[in-house]
């Protein structure tokens, strides 16, 4: 089943990228992707459980557009700000996470750090230190949105919002 | 599609010129990686998805967003790497007072 899940993304992906639709093409992109899947499937998305795979596809595309519009009011706060540097207010905010599992921590990690002016500095274990440039920003962070649409996405029980503190 | 593939350009590069301006204003490592980081990542995507508009329905514009969702993995990763390398190495970052 995971393999099979692999495959079919490889194999799309190659299919775009190829962009010959010859029988010799399309029998290289089999080989190949078949191959990978075998040998690597494990590696690739190894902790999400294998019947989940498509919701877990699936919920990353819901999840994405709302992704997107943080990212660009993101964009918009970095060019007020470069406009007014003196708003700026850096500072460090540490909060845990409820999330489990390194495949959750990496989108939540990339997600901090396309948006609201926030930077993930570092993950020890489920503690994030995480680098905002203006109050704003730090304020985001605490409503624990985020890791809620990320729980949901990838179908983990919703936590309480994170017990973040300035520091 | 041409005049809003135009118009996603445009955007794009609005907000990678921004991002240059504030990587000059800025002062210290942390702020600068929050303009280099995030403008870069919206500008790129802008231009690339405002160039699939472009083309149309062609598998050129299928390779551009792939592009992009690349670029939506990568570069926050990168960002990441050097602002936790600039932690490591304690350098310490600019706080509200200091002079720039």
């Amino acid at each position: 089943m995971r393999k099979l899940f692999v495959f079919v993304m490889l194999f799309a992906v190659w299919l775009v990228l190829s962009g010959h639709f010859d029988p010799l093409h399309l029998a290289f992109g089999l080989v190949c992707s078949a191959l990978v899947a075998q040998c690597s499937s494990k590696l690739l998305l190894a902790e999400v459980p294998a019947p989940h795979l498509p919701a877990a596809a699936w919920g990353a595309v819901r999840f994405l557009p709302w992704l997107l519009y943080e990212i660009f009011l993101a964009n918009l706060h970095v060019v007020y700000l470069v406009c007014r540097p003196d708003r700026l207010r850096p500072q460090i905010v540490r909060f845990r996470t409820h999330l489990r599992g390194d495949v959750a921590k990496v989108v939540l990690g990339n997600a901090i750090t396309l948006t609201p002016g926030t930077i993930t500095l570092d993950i020890v274990g489920d503690e994030f230190i995480v680098h905002a440039v203006s109050d704003v920003s730090a304020a985001s962070l605490q409503t624990g949105e985020m890791e809620r649409r990320i729980g949901r996405a990838l179908r983990q029980p919703a936590g309480a919002p994170p017990d973040g503190s300035g520091v | 599609m041409t005049v809003v593939g135009m118009v996603l350009v445009c955007g794009g590069v609005f907000f990678l010129v921004t991002g240059a301006v504030g990587l000059i204003r800025f002062p210290d490592i942390y702020t600068r990686m929050h303009a280099a980081g995030k403008c870069d990542t919206l500008g790129s995507l802008l231009v690339l998805t405002g160039l699939a508009c472009h083309e149309g329905l062609v598998l050129a514009s299928a390779k551009l967003l792939i592009v992009a969702l690349f670029i939506l993995i990568t570069s926050p990763t990168a960002t990441h790497a050097i602002a936790r390398a600039a932690r490591r190495n304690r350098i310490e970052g600019w706080t509200r007072g200091e002079d720039r």
